[in-house]
């Protein structure tokens, strides 16, 4: 066991450093952030062109006073409805006529509001009387009282505890840390697929294996692509939480998880390598008796649509808490870091998470044993009744 | 050198004193209906420089993944410096495949170091090392570019020394030679001579008998799977008796009588293999018949001819067009 975790720490070391300090790490690193990056650059944008304010205007061609309630009118409603939610206000003169200005080619106004306060004449084609009526009727009204809006205060009552609230906001937790690891597991183990292809065209393989157990060579790529996932892990985290903390500036107002923040992240962190191991190790597996690159092109659709499916089903268990279904996809290895990530937000208990990191283990270690022994009978056709060898040492 | 050696697995008694390197006893290995081993028996001393000869498919290959434990045999059983379980000694052993296989990415000297490192050589005192071989060999330019910058030859020198820096007690080497210029076959063999003078065991197999020939202390002929010779050199020339040539002034009279049955005419000249009583009774014949002896030559047939009466003239055949081939690249 020793020589076999000195001979994977090899592999993994050299595979490790081959992927992190090549040049194209860094698009690798940088390629999950530009849809944030791109997103951020357009909102920027889009605030920008909505900063340069489209709302329609409309002139005020009113007496001087009545001029003066309907802007403060618009003031006074804006502050409470939001500045986007009503027309701009303009004051034009009051001659020529409406008709008239709105016929210049510098009017710049959409509609032409008229007359006074109480007996308001919105000039303006059909479309935009349609569109602007009710904002003017509702400033003109506003206008008319003189005053302040009169407010319905309601009453509040508070209480220290909302459990509905806060099961909600667990369910949310769950539900969030299963996307979230979903996506790093479709991201990163889809890439262990074509791990030993590099060694077989390379005629690499046969090194490695008069050298070392196969099974050495399995656990060390697996452990080098972890290993590779974690520093991406760090650096889009690390992204991601420092937008966080410059968007809402503190981190105090999240709900907490039923077992709490530091034990959940713990646990998030064991899960996410529990589920890419037990996917990885099988993508290894797969992908070590694919031949050429074009053959694991191949098989990346159907294992994507496995891990969907694995995905759907961790993601119906989380509303399920202790029924059946959820029992199975905890149980079931593929999906029970997943259902597991999700329990862990909802119910305190810590010895389920043992058990089922423990499980989960046991899986990852069997997957790899059989997919060295095909790999062994199919690749380097070694090897007979491949089952009767399943339980025995790696280099025997 | 010498606390790079202190980091050197301490190697069992096993390893130390087995007679035989590399033993395999009713060795067979099939590929679906084909049997690339076919009941191989084969023992290599320990210490020596021992020659695997044999045509393309002869099952050289297999023979040697087999003993190395790559892949099982489906029947019969190996030992590897006295161990069943022949990756339990991986760390005493250095193999050159055939097919060479190196990281394009990977700089030379690190290379050299990552294939110490998978037999248990520190990294640390695999890259000094490795440093040390490449600059011994000329080549400490090249320590640090990527193995896709380097020729052909010398990223093949690159795995030699991968496959011997971690001073091993049994390097198996397959077809060594094939790739190499007529120069850096030379330094092999020399490396080759080193290691054995080091008490290291040499295998490897090759198609070319001249090297065999100049290297070897034993070797096995395989064909067809089968081991058809297994001896020293000088056994196997042995096999075939001296090719005797001779030119007559007559060309015919009763001393033709005495000439062996299967005397071949050539330009002039008989040939034929020297009779089992000796040449004195036929050159009194050839006198007392006036013959009129011209010339006449005994030469002692080199392993190539052993090779071609042991394997068959179809395997020859086969390895002279390959060597033609080697020689027109």
């Amino acid at each position: 066991m020793k020589e076999l975790l000195r001979a994977a720490r090899v592999i993994a070391r050299r595979d490790c450093t081959a992927v992190v300090l090549s040049r194209t790490f860094i698009l690798f690193l940088i390629g999950p952030l530009l849809p944030i990056i791109i997103g951020m650059v357009f909102a920027g944008f889009t605030e920008k062109i909505s900063s340069t304010d489209l709302r329609p205007v409309v002139g005020i061609a009113m007496t001087p006073s009545d001029t003066g309630r309907m802007t403060a009118a618009h003031e006074r409603l804006s502050a409470r409805m939001g500045p986007q939610a009503l027309v701009r206000l303009r004051a034009v003169p009051s001659t020529p006529g409406p008709r008239e200005l709105l016929a210049r080619p510098d009017s710049n106004v959409v509609a032409i509001l008229s007359g006074s306060v109480m007996q308001p004449v919105l000039t303006g084609k059909t479309d935009d009387l349609d569109k602007l009526q009710g904002d003017l009727s509702l400033i003109a009204s506003a206008a008319a009282m003189d005053k302040a809006l009169h407010l319905i205060k309601v009453e509040r009552q508070e209480v220290t505890t909302s459990l509905g609230a806060q099961a909600q906001a667990r369910l949310l937790i769950g539900r969030v840390a299963q996307i979230v690891m979903f996506f790093l597991t479709i991201l990163l183990a889809g890439m262990i697929l074509s791990n030993l292809v590099e060694e077989k065209t390379n005629k690499i393989i046969e090194i490695l294996a008069a050298a070392v157990p196969i099974d050495a060579i399995f656990l060390g790529k697996l452990m080098a692509m972890l290993a590779m996932s974690f520093v991406g892990i760090a650096f889009w985290g690390g992204t991601a939480f420092t937008i966080f903390l410059a968007l809402k500036g503190t981190t105090a107002g999240l709900p907490s998880p039923a077992v709490g923040w530091p034990m959940f992240l713990i646990l998030a962190v064991v899960y996410f390598a529990m589920a890419y191991t037990l996917l990885g190790s099988l993508f290894l597996g797969i992908g070590a008796q694919a031949a050429t690159v074009r053959e694991v092109q191949t098989l990346n659709m159907p294992v994507t649509m496995g891990q969907m499916m694995i995905f759907f089903f961790a993601s119906y268990a989380v509303d399920h808490m202790g029924d059946p279904v959820e029992m199975a996809a905890a149980i079931f290895p593929f999906s029970s870091p997943f259902t597991m990530i999700a329990r862990a937000a909802q119910e305190p208990a810590i010895w389920p998470h043992l058990v089922a990191i423990v499980w989960q283990g046991l899986f990852v270690a069997l997957i790899i044993r059989v997919g060295v022994l095909l790999f062994r009978r199919h690749v380097m056709q070694s090897g007979g009744q491949w089952w009767k060898r399943l339980f025995r040492a790696a280099t025997g | 050198m010498n606390d790079a050696s202190a980091a050197l697995p301490s190697h069992p008694e096993a390893a130390r004193d087995a007679a035989y390197a590399l033993e395999g006893h009713g060795l067979v290995k099939i590929f679906g209906a084909f049997r690339a081993v076919d009941g191989i028996d084969i023992a290599v001393p320990t210490g020596s420089i021992y020659g695997i000869l044999g045509p393309n498919g002869a099952g050289k290959t297999t023979l040697l993944r087999t003993l190395l434990g790559i892949v099982d045999p489906d029947e019969g059983h190996r030992r590897l410096l006295g161990e069943d379980q022949p990756l339990r000694m991986a760390r005493m052993v250095g193999y050159l495949p055939e097919e060479r296989g190196l990281y394009p990415s990977m700089k030379a000297f690190e290379a050299i170091a990552f294939m110490g490192a998978l037999r248990g050589l520190p990294l640390k005192i695999g890259r000094v090392r490795a440093r040390e071989m490449l600059e011994a060999h000329g080549m400490g330019a090249s320590a640090e570019k990527p193995i896709r910058q380097l020729s052909k030859g010398m990223a093949q020198t690159v795995q030699l020394f991968g496959t011997i820096i971690h001073e091993p007690r049994l390097i198996v080497l397959d077809e060594p030679f094939s790739g190499l210029d007529a120069i850096n076959q030379e330094k092999l063999e020399a490396l080759i001579r080193e290691q054995a003078r080091r008490g290291v065991t040499v295998l490897f197999s090759t198609h070319v008998i001249a090297h065999a020939e100049r290297l070897c202390e034993r070797i096995a002929i395989v064909a067809g799977g089968r081991i058809r010779f297994e001896g020293t050199v000088s056994a196997a020339r042995d096999r075939l008796r001296p090719q005797v040539s001779l030119r007559t002034r007559a060309s015919d009279g009763a001393w033709r009588r005495a000439l062996p049955a299967d005397t071949l005419a050539q330009d002039g000249t008989w040939h034929f293999a020297l009779p089992e009583e000796g040449i004195e009774p036929l050159l009194r014949e050839l006198i007392e018949g006036q013959a009129g002896i011209e010339s006449l030559s005994i030469e002692r047939p080199g392993l190539h001819d052993a090779f071609v009466a042991i394997a068959g003239a179809a395997a020859a055949q086969g390895m002279r067009s390959e060597a033609a081939g080697e020689d027109e690249a």
